[in-house]
């Protein structure tokens, strides 16, 4: 079927489209709880100008947002907010594990800290470092972008495979050496 | 320049037995639980000690020639001739009890608040005896040289959220 398109018109897939306008217009809410903070202000200011890929609007209210950005160590006291903040937030929406702290506890592996908030929360992205600095969370936030360019649909649906719904990682601690883990 | 010769006739009313020293002009008094509310009182109203620096806990499991489990530090202050005095009271399990001294300086309200939190050393007669910031579900007191240092799962003990619960 040959159809004579009018300049200035593109023919594409819903999804695609959909997956354009949401991977340039990332909107972050800064779960800033440590220094990685601070590289994470650095991010959003005009040296490295994260306006540059559409995710300049940091939003303090969850409602508002779409990728959420842990940035610093998850107390105990502080992990049921980071999941009440997070349920808030409206689907479609993303996560990003900034630094060590967040994705693993990194150097803070005590009674209070948690190893890692993948356990407890989807993570879509981890931006290694401690903290990483700025050009590494934008390349996150690339990634980021890849990715839900290449598997984002317009109503979601790449969220509901079997795969996402699994928890990223056992729940059980490594044994640690020397030490006789307790249990109550 | 020590004052324990100001401090001890005073304080040896309430205990004839009391043990004292100076390191390098910094003074030291060692009380029983049993009579520090009397002695905190005195030095207080009549030693002119108005102002608590900081209450907080040394946990001696395990600590060569330690004599006592716990030992509970106040630190003192006159801020009319900049005298400071360490009061130290040694403590065992099961009495983990001392009277409380927010009666007599209201910034202690919180330091033993921590002290409760960390340690499970109790402040008979404060006002406000909670966890101060740990979350109230916690039932240890992690600086105890006897919790581990990872905890007892605790840290893992929370609801794990899938995408489609989001």
């Amino acid at each position: 079927m040959a159809l004579e398109l009018p300049e200035n018109v593109i023919v594409t897939q819903l999804d695609s489209l959909a997956n354009w306008c949401r991977k340039n217009s990332l909107w972050p809410m800064p779960f800033a709880t440590a220094c990685c903070g601070i590289e994470l202000m650095a991010t959003g200011a005009s040296r490295h100008d994260l306006a540059r890929f559409g995710a300049e609007v940091f939003r303090f209210s969850p409602r508002q947002c779409d990728l959420m950005i842990v940035a610093g160590r998850v107390v105990m006291k502080m992990l049921p907010v980071l999941q009440r903040i997070w349920q808030q937030m409206h689907e479609p929406k993303w996560c990003i594990s900034m630094g060590a702290c967040a994705s693993t506890g990194g150097v803070f592996d005590t009674y209070s800290v948690v190893q890692g908030i993948d356990r407890f929360i989807p993570v879509d992205m981890y931006v290694p470092g401690c903290p990483p600095r700025p050009e590494q969370l934008i390349q996150g936030i690339i990634d980021l972008q890849d990715k839900i360019q290449r598997e984002g649909t317009l109503e979601g649906s790449e969220f509901n495979t079997r795969h996402r719904q699994e928890r990223k990682r056992a729940l059980v601690e490594l044994p640690i050496l020397g030490q006789t883990p307790i249990f109550r | 320049m020590s004052n324990l010769h100001r401090i001890l006739p005073e304080l040896q009313k309430f205990d004839p037995a009391l043990r004292s020293d100076e390191f390098r002009g910094q003074d030291r008094v060692w009380l029983s639980a049993s009579t520090l509310g009397l002695s905190m009182q005195c030095l207080r109203d009549r030693l002119g000690f108005d102002l608590l620096v900081d209450v907080t806990c040394v946990d001696y499991l395990n600590y060569r020639n330690a004599s006592d489990r716990f030992g509970l530090v106040y630190l003192l202050a006159n801020t009319q001739s900049s005298q400071r005095l360490t009061v130290r009271v040694g403590l065992n399990e099961p009495e983990l009890s001392v009277p409380s001294v927010v009666s007599l300086w209201a910034g202690a309200d919180w330091m033993e608040r921590e002290v409760w939190d960390m340690f499970g050393i109790r402040f008979e007669g404060h006002p406000d005896l909670r966890r101060i910031l740990l979350p109230e579900e916690f039932s240890a007191h992690p600086l105890r040289k006897d919790y581990p240092l990872q905890g007892c799962g605790e840290r893992h003990n929370f609801p794990v959220l899938t995408r489609s619960q989001a």
